[in-house]
């Protein structure tokens, strides 16, 4: 069957709310509206307005509000509808959310969901298309996730709601209208890393829309004679370093990919892991493709020039081989 | 006449709040308690006349200003007294602090250091308590200062939008920190701002300890009775510095001097003796048995041990039956 990662999503929600009365979704435009993203089209006729819940566009009171649900009993899916709004409720993740089992000596924990918009490439400018995952995933007290295929879109959710501690997830806006041929949908793991292409030569990791480049880009360089291994890094935080550092081990060379800018980014922590873990196993320096250090620019051009693209990750990827070529 | 039962009551929850207030002062500046501390003296009135008008299953979010709601909730004045001396005996096991009481047994969550930080957390307890159909109160407790915090106009707004049972208890003591009333609110009459939110509200002397309680009492009723939020503005006043940092240079000793000499403990005394309620053997019991109780509590906190610091990193997150094997 064919699914898109919008329909997986929306069905992970729909499911959610299905089996868990528990469950509440919650969040500016999610129900009449049916989401944004049209993630969450027909749940509100499904489940009636105290489940499926549209909130005032007040980020800060509908995030804390969610903590305080989960508290005292319910499961609620919070949808902020991009994370440069999440912005505002930053206080409520940080300070409370994240805080709260650590600050409370082990009394409360957050069974709380957030899910939010991210990224860029669809010239929505520099107030609406930022990648600030690298920022919660320097958070001790939630767990980062970012599904980069559809049945992580439709897997993640689940696991994340049977956590008994915040979970963050990061949806790409550029992969909700993509599809695969899919069997069926069903949870996924959430702890580990996913190898997406086996390969010997360079180990590349990506996450969310970066994840495609990296294997179109894997695809165009084994033409070049370069096998890439490509890992999903799934789970922002806690990192699944294992994977990474096999993977570098077997490979001797690392290519990260993130669509945040590059100061202070995933792409700095995964490559100084690998720098603390696999040292003299690096056959050449790491290589970073982020995005430029501008506000993301409207102008479609400008746009993708700041964005890490194909062509930018064949180059990288080839530049640590040298003569080799 | 008052009720000798009540009388009592009210009288001692003020006195054991006033006495262990003072002796975590001297604490304070025996350097056993450490970090920011922010003492209550002054304002006894309002937590023992509202906290009292709360039935056992009800919850309560506080401020960092928590001591005596923490204490009047039920929670034993050793394990206070040990958080705030930093031993893994207190009731936030010594990773909280004087800022971060809590304790799940009683409802209690905390004790929080952003100012208007709880008001969305208790808006979010009442919402799971209306979902779940659970008749219960959740009291927010929050000071003049988060009244100028967005938090406080998008919780309001979502109580009362939702009709959820919170009963707002906003602690004016007239100072946000050291601006002055008159210099952070261009509306100084606070019930006004919660009343265009549509939530009814009253305005009390926060330094009479029976008015306190009747206005807490039919706060309380309301929100039971109609299952929406109520909005109390107790007008009262701190007697000491913000907290142990600060010199107080933004009022006249003048001010404080005629603030004090509406001391809610000794005008409720003096009441109480005039017209019969208590005795002068009464009186001095209280105040007796308030100096065991803190003897007592000092000398657990002391004999307390330190955790270890091994165990730094527990309570981030929840332990995963895995995890903990």
């Amino acid at each position: 069957m064919k699914a898109s990662y919008r329909t997986a999503v929306h069905d992970a929600l729909r499911d959610a709310l299905r089996d868990d009365a528990r469950v509440v979704l919650m969040g500016e435009d999610v129900g009449r509206y049916g989401g944004t993203y049209a993630a969450s089209k027909g749940l509100l006729e499904e489940f009636g307005p105290e489940r499926v819940r549209d909130t005032p566009l007040s980020e800060l009171g509908f995030v804390g509000i969610g903590i305080g649900a989960a508290l005292n009993g319910l499961r609620p899916i919070v949808e902020v509808m991009t994370v440069n709004f999440s912005l505002l409720a930053l206080d409520q993740i940080v300070n409370t959310a994240a805080a709260l089992r650590h600050m409370s000596g082990g009394q409360f924990s957050v069974p709380l969901v957030v899910r939010m918009a991210t990224g860029a490439g669809r010239q929505l400018a520099a107030q609406h298309s930022h990648s600030l995952e690298p920022w919660y995933a320097h958070i001790p007290g939630i767990k980062v996730v970012a599904p980069a295929t559809v049945e992580d879109a439709y897997g993640m959710l689940g696991p994340a709601l049977a956590d008994p501690d915040p979970v963050v997830i990061f949806e790409h806006v550029q992969l909700y209208n993509t599809s695969t041929d899919i069997e069926a949908l069903g949870p996924t793991d959430i702890s580990r890393a996913a190898v997406r292409r086996g390969g010997n030569d360079v180990t590349v990791v990506a996450y969310g829309g970066s994840l495609w480049k990296a294997l179109d880009a894997a695809n165009e360089l084994l033409l070049a004679g370069i096998d890439c291994e490509v890992i999903d890094l799934r789970v922002l935080r806690p990192l699944d370093d294992d994977t990474i550092l096999e993977s570098v081990r077997k490979t001797h060379r690392l290519v990260v990919i993130d669509e945040a800018w590059r100061s202070g980014s995933l792409a700095a922590e995964v490559t100084a892991r690998v720098v603390e873990g696999a040292f003299y196993d690096l056959d050449a320096p790491v290589a970073r493709v982020c995005s430029a250090e501008v506000p993301m620019p409207y102008a479609k051009h400008l746009e993708q020039a700041a964005l890490p693209q194909v062509p930018k990750i064949v180059a990288a990827v080839q530049n640590l081989f040298g003569d080799r070529q | 006449m008052t009720d000798k039962k009540l009388a009592h009551e009210l009288l001692s929850d003020m006195v054991r709040v006033r006495r262990m207030e003072e002796k975590c002062a001297e604490l304070y500046s025996a350097a056993k308690i450490r970090g920011f501390l922010h003492l209550y003296v002054g304002e006894e009135a309002v937590a023992a006349g509202s906290l009292r008008a709360l039935a056992d299953d009800d919850a309560v979010v506080a401020t960092y200003r928590e001591h005596a709601h923490a204490l009047l909730r039920g929670i034993p004045m050793t394990s206070i007294m040990a958080e705030m001396f930093g031993k893994q005996e207190g009731c936030s096991r010594g990773r909280g602090g004087s800022m971060h009481l809590f304790d799940a047994s009683k409802r209690f969550y905390g004790g929080n250091a952003i100012v208007a930080g709880g008001l969305p957390l208790a808006v979010g307890i009442a919402l799971a308590d209306a979902m779940l159909q659970q008749k219960r109160v959740t009291a927010c407790y929050f000071g003049d200062g988060a009244v100028a915090e967005g938090a406080f106009h998008e919780s309001l707004n979502m109580a009362a939008l939702w009709n959820l049972p919170v009963l707002f208890c906003c602690e004016n003591n007239r100072y946000a920190m050291g601006t002055a009333l008159e210099r952070e609110h261009s509306q100084t009459d606070l019930t006004v701002k919660a009343a265009s939110y549509r939530v009814p509200t009253l305005a009390v002397d926060g330094m009479d300890v029976e008015a306190c309680h009747k206005a807490a009492q039919q706060g309380v009723d309301h929100v039971r009775d109609t299952g929406g939020p109520f909005f109390i503005e107790f007008r009262t006043y701190r007697f000491r510095a913000h907290s142990m940092f600060d010199p107080e240079l933004y009022r006249d000793k003048a001010e404080v001097a005629r603030w004090r000499e509406r001391d809610p403990i000794r005008s409720f005394t003096e009441q109480c003796l005039h017209d019969g309620t208590l005795s002068d053997a009464d009186v001095r019991e209280i105040e007796d048995s308030a100096v065991a109780e803190i003897e007592a509590a000092v000398a657990f906190a002391e004999a307390g041990t330190w955790e270890d610091a091994e165990d730094l990193e527990r309570d981030v997150l929840t332990p995963t039956p895995e995890a903990s094997r």
